[in-house]
């Protein structure tokens, strides 16, 4: 994070009542309305939003590139003095690339898959400064190491695909830095890596400003980020900025609908499923072309005022706060304090008798190697561990969470419990019968029935060529569950009822559904069984944040009704530590620590929990964290260390037992095991990662 | 890439022994049949047992088969019915024929349609891209035989500036390989032009492109440098199935032209019963097929880094 | 599918295919497409009404287009070597390419889409036993194919569908595989094995529909190329045994006058041409429209 004397001297870039809008068959479609910012030299800018806010339209138009369908149709961006609606096509070249640079969401497609990486980074001063390729070529390995690449000549010589997605991401900011730029746009440039490599390059991207003066405009989704690198924030909805102001003031004196229900409804560590469960915000993001009058929120907002809300064009104004603007007419009517959104306080509930219970389950891949050194070693038949040694049970009414980042192997576990796999080795108690060597075909329509699963990808969970209704329906007469026409309808309205859909959506197609509905029904088509246990596979991480809170929420209210047994596997913390009643982190097919939410959250702590939790974004301006940042890269599971398996990156290795031996499983209680060679002793030393309540740094 | 080269090759022999058992049994499981064809409708009934006796056909299929494959390796088909002669004696000569007819409509069809490929797909749904993808639309849709007959009728018929057949009785003829040549060009063009097209039209909504045009870089460099080199990557393997339709193509051609080449050969032979002539043809066109289709897939793994590397 | 969801999904079957060709009348390409095998389908369904003469009766030969008929009809584009109208033969030629057309492509169809379901859906051993035999078949030049065949197995309208079959249904199943190895990932294909969906259930099912896009536009290539097909082999003297009318044995039969009397080899080039123009144009019309949205 910068100190950028904000409001001080001239700003680098303007944006003055900028409209964008993208011209289709439809018919003019406005992106963006009404936006304008001052950034000044040194400081950092977040624009904040869910999805189709506009957020990545604004950051494409300040770089004038918008495609052939898009334009400014009104306002104007002045950078550094100069209008970029009247550069010439040379003036703009020199511009991108020189004086602003941008790093993308996916480092893996914004880099040449064809060129080596070095050809690509030195054409960047090459171009812009005319210097030949040896400077070229000496300046891009300085960069690479100024982001903390370690081997630069390597990496100089490598290909894309031949680098990790965290180390990827660094050569494209290095390539962004090259040309010394003014002006940085990061737009979503972590959303798409494993979260403790993110939490690398958050750190490097608040040492950029530092080092080398640049300005940013750091566009996300997630709030917890715009916090750790950003001085201001724009929080946009629907194509507008709906309130703007400095981190502490939006974070905690916001004063549009929206912001407030953002907050409301992201699971910040003071959240509790039962005492303080999230307040969802209502409804679903309005389509570009379907924006109601007035203010966009109005729909989904507490205050609407019909007459007034939607009135005509709402003008942004200055807030309570210094440089605080919100696009609100009835901001300063609302009074916070007595605001008691209806929600339901759920009671506890004790957890059951047990349901599943998984004993040393294994599941090895047979991988053929054919390379010539494999074949000459002998060496060619290999076995990927996807899962090792798994054991943790799961009780009636509960959710366990599993936790891990990407090839922990907790998805090919939910593979073996469906059966769509058998277990290598081990035992898999499900209802009291072994189910670890039972494929699918096998099982009986109770069995399957009562072990459902809830997909992540909304676009994916539902068949587009049939109707909702018979997809259910399908699930219904599959299990058993019903088998007369009549009934099976009758139960898919009910099902629609439970997930609160309309009952006519039984007709539509997946395709007249947002993802929020989509999720809605997958859910619906996992209870349609009378499921006694539900696998949840990241159910709400593709949802937008005001979306997920009413998805969750439904889940536990389902689970509630049924006395389902949730396994909610998910990578994200925050969502976990909110609704999970045991979790088990797992990393390269390994659990590593498991316990209840309370303990694995407490000290002690395995290392890689610890550096788990750092790692995660808070967006919560009275949390401090510890900060630990995990050296290299995920393993290759082909290739999985002897030892430990976190032993690569551990900053607490203790010496050669780590890279030989298998951690023992420590028992610290009689729900919570640790493996780890620390002993236990020295692992209980360890402060809380997480600290709520003390006054920023 | 040893291992793959290899592999790839390994896959070109077991196709080839495939399509040379297919072909074996199609042709002489049926002694009797193969004795008719080679002697003739009026041979009689004695005269095909001696001769079959003669040449060994009362052994079993397996060992037949084992024979004529070592035959066929070593390049000894046997003897043409028709032509009376050695099999090879008639068909290399008719093969360069071919392959001369061949070469002259591949130098027009690669670089034309590359550039109009790239071209078009460098600036999708610009009025030159629609203009480029309906002109190739509409030639690949007249059949050979169709422009040869249209072709000849405006070159031959109305303005006289061609001549009819491509025989070239009098030694080789450039002017008489005009009209063959145009006629695989016009039908083959817009089939790789296609292909390119989408490539290339693909490879520009790519973020490297993005990022290439975002860096500052000149347009022609993004297209040079980055664009290229990735978008042709499929055309190449597009053009190397190419000569697979050619020969598919130069039946119709050589049948309408009259030229002395390797598809009339396959196509008389074929007509005319002569079996061993049949065998060698189909046993040379395929593995012409499928050696370019190994050096087509060869060459893609080769320029793509992400298979190279790994 | 449960009986009392299955009208809803039928009508709105009905009301999308309505909705498809709505969406084509914005091609102006995939329009004129249309238009052309509408037109020919008619002419097809109508050729009794439409030929003025019997396609098979030999009149006056060798008549330029426009000459006159004893009975005082006239022949618009000409009379053959042997006296036959030109018109009246293109016109009934229409109904043979067309129904050989769309047999012949239909069981290459129902092979293929058979054949690239089971190779990539299954995966392993039957993928690789399918693909190899496709290789075999694709290795060969697909005219020689087509020529060892007939001239093995005669000329006649079963064996060119086929011979069509054969040669064409590799190429489908490779499309197919492709289709299904990217499909049988999504999440929906996941919950159908989940609740214990047999394999065939899943392909034709859950797999096969989402698949249709691609295919309907490869199907009217296809379609274009089977038709060439047919012609170069009437052309070639392979194709359906005379008299009846087929258009590649129209231009095999004159294609030795066509230097003289070029008409009667002009004019069934230029019916098949645009046949073959017809479905390509729609193929690239329908490909643009599927992929606006």
């Amino acid at each position: 994070m910068s100190n950028g004397q904000s409001g001080a001297g001239k700003p680098l870039l303007e944006c003055n009542d900028l409209c964008i809008s993208y011209f289709t068959r439809a018919g003019e479609i406005p992106a963006v309305k009404d936006f304008s910012l001052q950034l000044y030299p040194g400081e950092s800018v977040g624009i904040v939003g869910e999805s189709g806010c506009g957020k990545s339209t604004v950051a494409m138009a300040i770089m004038n590139y918008m495609g052939a369908n898009g334009g400014i149709v009104g306002g104007s961006i002045v950078f550094d003095g100069r209008d970029m609606a009247s550069l010439s096509p040379e003036e703009l070249r020199q511009l991108r690339g020189g004086d602003i640079a941008m790093v993308y969401q996916e480092p893996m497609a914004a880099l040449n898959p064809s060129l080596t990486i070095g050809k690509q980074l030195m054409e960047v001063p090459m171009f812009h400064e005319n210097i030949s390729a040896t400077e070229a070529a000496a300046r891009a390995k300085q960069m690479l190491a100024d982001v903390n690449l370690p081997d630069p000549d390597r990496v100089m010589a490598a290909y894309p695909h031949q680098i990790s997605g965290g180390q990827q991401q660094r050569v494209v900011i290095s390539m962004a830095l090259l040309s010394h730029p003014k002006l940085l746009l990061l737009d979503e440039p972590t959303t798409a890596l494993d979260v403790t490599v993110e939490a690398g390059i958050v750190e490097l991207i608040g040492e950029i400003s530092a080092k080398f003066g640049t300005s940013m405009l750091y566009i996300s989704h997630n709030m917890g980020l715009i916090k750790d690198t950003c001085d201001r924030v724009c929080v946009m909805y629907s194509g507008e900025v709906v309130e703007e102001g400095p981190i502490d003031t939006v974070f905690n004196a916001m004063s549009h609908p929206y912001t407030r229900g953002l907050f409301g409804a992201i699971p910040l560590p003071s959240a509790d499923k039962r005492s303080h469960p999230l307040v969802a915000i209502r409804g679903q993001l309005p389509l570009p072309h379907e924006r109601p009058r007035g203010c966009n929120f109005g729909p989904r907002c507490d205050f609407f005022d019909a007459g007034r809300c939607d009135a005509g064009d709402i003008p942004i104004v200055d807030g309570a706060h210094a440089m605080q603007r919100v696009r609100c007419v009835r901001w300063q009517e609302i009074d916070w304090a007595s605001h008691r959104p209806d929600v339901t306080v759920r009671p506890e509930e004790p957890a059951g008798e047990e349901v599943l219970a998984v004993d040393e389950m294994r599941k090895y891949y047979t991988v053929h190697d054919r390379s010539i050194k494999a074949m000459l070693s002998g060496h060619s038949v290999r076995h990927v561990k996807a899962n090792e040694s798994i054991t943790f049970n799961a009780r009636k009414q509960e959710t366990v969470a599993i936790v891990g980042e990407s090839g922990c192997g907790k998805s090919t576990f939910a593979k073996v419990l469906t059966g769509l796999e058998t277990a290598t080795d081990g035992k898999i108690d499900f209802d009291g019968v072994d189910i670890s060597h039972v494929p699918v075909h096998n099982r009986t329509p109770k069995q399957l029935g009562s072990l459902q699963m809830v997909f992540q990808n909304p676009n994916d969970t539902l068949n587009p060529s049939h109707t909702i209704g018979a997809q259910i329906g399908r699930v219904i007469k599959k299990f058993g569950v019903e088998t007369e026409p009549a009934k099976i309808q009758q139960r898919v309205m009910q099902l629609l009822d439970a997930v609160k859909l309309p009952r006519d959506f039984m007709w539509r197609r997946p395709r007249q559904l947002s993802g929020g509905q989509k999720q809605r029904v997958g859910i619906a088509r996992a209870f349609a069984g009378n499921p006694s246990m539900v696998i949840a596979d990241e159910p709400v991480s593709a949802l937008d944040v005001s979306v997920q809170a009413a998805v969750t929420d439904l889940l536990m209210d389902l689970q509630r009704e049924n006395k389902t047994t949730l396994l909610f596997i998910s990578h994200d913390l925050s969502v976990v530590r909110y609704l999970a009643d045991r979790i088990v982190v797992m990393y390269l097919g390994q659990i590593m620590e498991r316990g209840t939410t309370e303990q694995v959250f407490a000290p002690p702590y395995h290392p890689y929990t610890e550096a788990l939790l750092s790692a995660v974004p808070i967006a919560d301006t009275s949390v401090t964290k510890k900060r630990i940042l995990l050296e290299g890269n995920l393993p290759s599971v082909l290739n999985p260390p002897t030892g430990c398996p976190f032993e690569t990156r551990c900053p607490r290795k203790v010496g050669r037992i780590c890279e030989e031996e298998r951690p023992p499983v420590i028992e610290i209680s009689a729900e919570h095991r640790i493996a780890c060679h620390i002993p236990l002793e020295e692992l209980a030393k360890a402060e809380p990662v997480i600290q709520v309540g003390k006054a920023a740094e | 890439m040893i291992v793959l080269l290899a592999k790839r090759f390994g896959g070109m022999v077991l196709t080839m022994l495939t399509v040379s058992i297919l072909l074996f049994l199609l042709f002489e499981t049926n002694i009797e049949s193969v004795a008719t064809k080679v002697l003739g409708p009026y041979s009689s009934d004695e005269q095909r047992q001696i001769w079959l006796e003669k040449e060994g056909y009362f052994r079993p299929l397996y060992i037949r088969y084992f024979e004529w494959l070592g035959n066929v390796v070593t390049g000894d088909f046997g003897e043409s019915v028709r032509f009376k002669v050695p099999v090879g004696d008639v068909m290399w000569d008719r093969l360069a024929n071919t392959a001369i007819l061949g070469a002259a409509a591949m130098a027009v069809i690669i670089p034309l349609s590359l550039l109009l490929g790239v071209l078009a797909g460098m600036r999708e749904a610009s009025k030159l891209d629609r203009t480029i993808s309906v002109l190739s639309i509409a030639t690949t849709s007249v059949p050979e035989f169709a422009s040869a007959v249209l072709l000849s009728a405006i070159f031959v018929f109305w303005l006289g500036i061609l001549p009819g057949t491509s025989s070239m009785t009098g030694g080789f003829n450039l002017v008489e390989l005009i009209l063959p040549a145009l006629v695989l060009i016009l039908y083959d063009f817009g089939y790789v032009t296609r292909m390119t097209r989408a490539s290339m039209a693909e490879v520009m909504t790519t973020g490297y492109i993005r990022t290439a045009i975002l860096k500052g870089l000149p347009y022609r460099t993004v297209i040079l440098k980055h664009a290229l080199r990735n978008a042709l990557i499929a055309p190449f393997t597009v053009i190397m199935l190419q000569f697979n339709w050619l020969l598919s193509g130069v039946i119709v051609v050589e049948f309408f032209f009259a030229y002395k080449g390797f598809g009339a050969l396959l196509l008389e032979a074929a007509l005319n019963q002569d079996i061993y002539l049949v065998e060698a043809c189909a046993m040379v066109a395929v593995f012409v097929a499928v050696a370019t289709q190994t050096i087509g897939d060869v060459g893609y793994t080769y320029l793509n880094p992400r298979i190279r590397f790994n | 599918m449960t009986e009392t969801t299955a009208t809803a999904p039928r009508e709105s079957g009905a009301m999308r295919a309505l909705k498809g060709i709505g969406l084509l009348r914005e091609s102006g390409v995939g329009m004129t497409g249309a238009g052309i095998i509408l037109f020919w389908l008619i002419v097809a369904i109508l050729a009794p009404v439409l030929a003025p003469f019997p396609p098979n009766a030999t009149l006056v030969p060798m008549l330029a287009p426009g000459g006159e008929a004893p009975d005082g009809g006239i022949f618009l584009l000409g009379t053959d070597h042997i006296g036959r109208d030109i018109l009246s033969r293109l016109i009934w030629g229409s109904r043979t390419v067309l129904f050989y057309g769309i047999v012949a492509t239909a069981c290459a169809y129902a092979v293929g889409i058979v054949m690239g379901l089971a190779a990539g859906y299954f995966g392993g051993i039957v993928d690789e036993v399918i693909s190899f035999i496709a290789n075999v078949i694709l290795s060969f030049p697909v005219m020689v194919l087509y020529v060892i065949i007939i001239s093995v197995f005669g000329a006649s309208g079963i064996n060119i569908v086929v011979a069509v079959t054969f040669a064409s249904a590799p190429g489908i199943m490779r499309i197919v595989r492709g289709l299904v190895l990217d499909l049988r990932n999504r999440d929906y294909v996941a919950a159908a094995q989940t609740r214990g969906e047999g394999a065939w259930q899943i392909m034709m099912v859950e797999i096969l529909p989402n698949a249709r896009g691609p295919l309907i536009v490869d199907s009217c290539l296809r379609m274009g190329y089977v038709i060439i097909t047919i012609g170069v082999l009437g052309f070639l003297g392979l194709g359906l045994p005379p008299p009846d009318p087929d258009w590649g044995g129209m231009i095999n039969e004159t294609r030795t006058m066509a230097l003289i009397f070029p008409h009667m080899t002009v004019f069934p080039c230029i019916a098949i041409s645009s046949l073959v123009l017809g479905f390509n144009l729609l193929a690239d019309g329908l490909r643009e429209v599927s992929l606006r949205d």
